[in-house]
């Protein structure tokens, strides 16, 4: 299996060297890294050409690293069932840079292109309709960014006298527990909470009777 | 005025309908009777799914999979469970795998079953659910008594399963199996003939093999177009490759034959049920359910009770959780819907940096403009029917 497909990549870094960045199978699974401008080019040729037949689509989906320059990866799920082989293709981008939309190839791309523009911002040249998809009509954000609060900023309720649903600010009835559970024996290069004033803090006066 | 002059129409499907099989709102363009465009609004159950997943550890995570399509729970969790055990290259003991096998089965059923019926009933059939739904019940029970739930199980989980089956539930479940095909049998000659079943399905929402899979098409409804694409023969997980089973499909790419395939899954799927059930009374009657390192899964609360490094390992796996080491994997299973994949991208840490969960319905639901342009209205519920949507994995 891992030759196979160190093969198959072997033959895509040759056949198509200029939209290919490298490869690496890690866990019985092939990575492309691939170039942002070539995609839509690149996943024509692996859906038509014999050897490799990647013909279903199975996933496109954002990742978010908020410490990169470019933040989001692209990442495409792609299968072959002539060959029985999957391959993950990834490419770099940030929230103004678009990326080209592979719909006019494989119109299963669709929905998940919209998915990945309302979860993180990605934006898709020519897709025939990159609206939001899953969050509320007027939602403004884009929540799996890593920036995006889990409570989110605005809740929703029914307002009695109004007599329609009203979007208020997030009001938590307490704070948000987020409980630290890392070993701090192994691991943590943070200092603890409540470890920061341990050095400078004085040491408390020692009571005399 | 001109004769011909005929305003087109808008109509809103749902959010809140009968045949919208959850909480889906589409927006139909007609022209007269006959469909122009369809525009699917979805999100209405979105939970943030991923989202939470990102902040709880890898166990805390698995009981999120039960309630994305939560007419078969267990076929979720198994794909969690299975990227999880990929990234910490662990291997479920044969008793574990045997019985993750016999419950995913279990879940096929529940989903074709109640898909199958309720289908029938939004082409004007009452019956089939009433006898569909006792099926249901049955099965339910099943997964009350090995895990406790009737639906939210949290049984599957990373590592192998939760809690070993007690005899008497295998020996229950085997009683089950013929029963129920003859109950699918009466099913069959109820609606696999019935005329009014067939003119609302034979020939309505056609497509050829080469469509499906552009459109991501997978489980029945790309066996219906006549692919044998079946991820337990080929890509094997669990003990799949050990079992004997056939893989039907059909030749026209339309609803009929969809129903047809799963009628004819469901009898598969009670094929296998009876292999697994005859292995666990009978070579794999005892033996550990799941992998024996309490590094990753919790000791049993017997061990807790004497040992010392039992009660440590306890703690530390419902505080902190196991980490896993830092990569990305995608891990399929075929889930009686088609294929559910988690790709999951680690960072080293206790808890998932990403979790992508790629949900069949949502590749196939999004195709209902392709598929239903052009048909008449009535057609819009039973190609919605046909092709089986779950809200709860749709949105996430």
């Amino acid at each position: 299996m891992e030759e196979t497909l160190k093969e198959l990549g072997d033959y895509i870094v040759a056949q198509r060297a200029a939209d290919v960045v490298g490869f690496e199978v890690a866990y019985g699974e092939l990575n492309v890294t691939v170039q942002r401008e070539t995609i839509v080019g690149l996943v024509q040729w692996l859906a038509s050409d014999p050897s490799t037949g990647f013909i279903s689509l199975i996933d496109v989906c954002g990742v978010d690293y908020p410490q990169r320059e470019l933040r989001f990866d692209v990442v495409y799920h792609l299968l072959s069932p002539t060959r029985n082989l999957r391959i993950r293709l990834k490419l770099e981008t940030d929230d103004v840079t678009p990326v080209p939309s592979i719909t006019s190839i494989l119109p299963g791309a669709d929905w998940f292109e919209r998915e990945a523009y309302d979860m993180y911002g990605i934006l898709f040249t020519g897709h025939p309709d990159l609206r939001r998809l899953l969050t509320d009509y007027g939602f403004e954000g884009h929540p799996l960014r890593k920036d995006f609060p889990l409570t989110g900023y605005v809740e929703v309720r029914y307002d009695d006298q109004q007599k329609r649903v009203v979007y208020e600010p997030v009001k938590l009835a307490q704070e948000f527990r987020d409980f630290d559970f890392l070993s701090p024996w192994e691991g943590t290069d943070y200092v603890l909470p409540g470890d920061e004033k341990a050095k400078d803090a004085p040491k408390p006066e020692q009571k005399s009777s | 005025m001109a004769e011909a002059q005929v305003r087109p129409f808008n109509i809103n499907f749902g959010p809140e309908h009968p045949s919208a099989h959850g909480v889906l709102r589409l927006v139909l363009e007609l022209d007269g009777e006959i469909v122009d465009r369809v525009d699917p609004h979805i999100g209405l159950l979105h939970r943030g799914t991923e989202k939470l997943i990102e902040t709880k550890t890898y166990l805390q995570a698995v009981p999120y999979f039960d309630r994305l399509d939560y007419a078969a729970p267990m076929n979720q969790e198994h794909a969690f469970a299975l990227a999880v055990e990929k990234m910490l290259d662990i291997q479920v003991p044969k008793r574990g795998q045997l019985i993750r096998v016999l419950f995913s089965e279990m879940g096929r059923l529940l989903s074709h079953v109640l898909n199958v019926t309720t289908w029938a009933m939004d082409c004007g059939a009452l019956t089939p659910p009433l006898w569909g739904f006792e099926e249901r019940e049955k099965l339910m029970i099943f997964y009350e008594r090995a895990s406790g739930s009737r639906m939210h199980a949290a049984y599957f989980r990373p590592g192998g399963v939760h809690q070993d089956i007690p005899e008497q539930l295998v020996r229950d479940i085997g009683d089950f199996c013929d029963p129920y095909l003859r109950r699918m049998d009466d099913l069959d000659r109820l609606v696999t003939g019935n005329r009014i079943f067939k003119q609302r399905n034979v020939d309505i929402g056609v497509l050829t093999q080469e469509e499906a899979w552009k459109w991501g098409y997978s489980g029945v409804l790309i066996r219906g177009t006549g692919a044998a694409w079946d991820l337990r023969r080929s890509q094997p997980y669990e003990c799949y490759s050990e079992l004997e089973f056939d893989i039907p499909t059909g030749v026209h790419g339309d609803n009929y034959d969809r129903y047809l395939v799963r009628m004819a899954e469901m009898r598969q799927s009670i094929r296998i049920m009876k292999q697994c059930v005859n292995r666990l009374l009978t070579t794999e009657k005892t033996g550990p359910v799941s992998y024996t390192d309490n590094k990753i899964v919790p000791p049993k609360r017997g061990e807790m009770k004497r040992s010392m490094e039992a009660l440590i390992h306890h703690f530390k796996l419902y505080t902190e959780g196991y980490h896993v080491p830092a990569g990305e994997v995608y891990a399929a299973v075929e889930a009686p819907k088609g294929e559910f994949g988690v790709y999951l991208v680690a960072d080293g840490s206790n808890k998932p940096y990403r979790c992508k969960i790629r949900a069949p319905g949502f590749a196939h639901l999004q195709s209902m403009d392709f598929l239903c342009r052009g048909h008449m209205l009535a057609d819009v519920s039973a190609v919605l029917g046909s092709i089986d949507i779950v809200f709860g994995e749709v949105d996430r």
